[in-house]
């Protein structure tokens, strides 16, 4: 069964504070490739590493479902920043 | 430079799979625990070179973007190919999910540095853009240290 958007986007704001939340189709429709930008003060003293651990082992069934997967992990003061 | 690199063909990891044509058990693989001496084999792969990077395809024909793109930071740094060794895990299907719990990371490629490791491509990718990829690459003399003039030196 494909993986949705929506599925992804669920997972993710059931486990994590999130402020700011993208998940992108990168597959052209067919749910194998997601791109997803997520910001939540949950990643705050972690290093990127630990932050996309997180983020994997939370998304353990989805991403074993899909193609590819990318992640970008901030914390709200680094996503300002960024602006 | 990559052409060179060495590419073991982990025969001995393939005894039980030997051909990507048995993907279709590799659900089946999944999972199964790690067997300890998989785990051991592995174990041996991330020790065997300085630099050590699990990835579809090869350095000279990567067979997916986000391997391409791995391959081609690491180039860009000038790794050298005796402290680089890269092993398909296309051609090795108990390589493929082994490794992924080895490290308990879901993707590939997978890059380790001196038996750490590092991270997939996006981290790869970040800590190419942030300079942190080349601190470590320098401080793990995989390369050196670009000799540029030190702009700011140290006197303050």
């Amino acid at each position: 069964m494909p993986v949705s958007a929506a599925d992804l986007e669920k997972a993710i704001r059931d486990t994590l504070p999130v402020t700011h939340l993208q998940v992108v189709d990168e597959s052209s429709g067919c749910g194998d490739n997601y791109s997803v930008l997520i910001v939540s003060e949950a990643f705050e003293g972690k290093t990127t590493l630990a932050r996309h651990r997180m983020v994997n082992d939370l998304l353990r069934v989805q991403i074993s479902q899909i193609h590819a997967f990318t992640q970008k992990t901030l914390t709200p003061k680094q996503y300002d920043a960024q602006k | 430079m990559f052409r060179t690199a060495f590419r073991p063909s982990l025969t001995s990891l393939a005894r039980t799979a030997p051909t990507a044509a048995l993907q279709s058990t590799s659900a089946a693989v999944l999972r199964r625990l790690l067997s300890t001496e998989t785990r051991s084999q592995i174990q041996k792969a991330v020790e065997s070179s300085p630099l050590v990077l699990f990835m579809k395809g090869t350095p000279s024909l990567p067979e997916c973007g986000f391997s391409r793109a791995v391959v081609q930071v690491l180039d860009l740094h000038g790794v050298p190919a005796e402290k680089m060794k890269t092993f398909n895990v296309l051609v090795d299907s108990e390589l493929r999910s082994g490794i992924k719990e080895f490290s308990e990371w879901p993707t590939i490629p997978q890059l380790y540095v001196n038996s750490e490791f590092v991270g997939g491509c996006d981290i790869v990718l970040g800590m190419h853009q942030s300079g942190e990829l080349e601190d470590l690459l320098v401080k793990n003399n995989i390369i050196e240290a670009e000799l540029e003039p030190a702009v700011q030196a140290a006197s303050a």
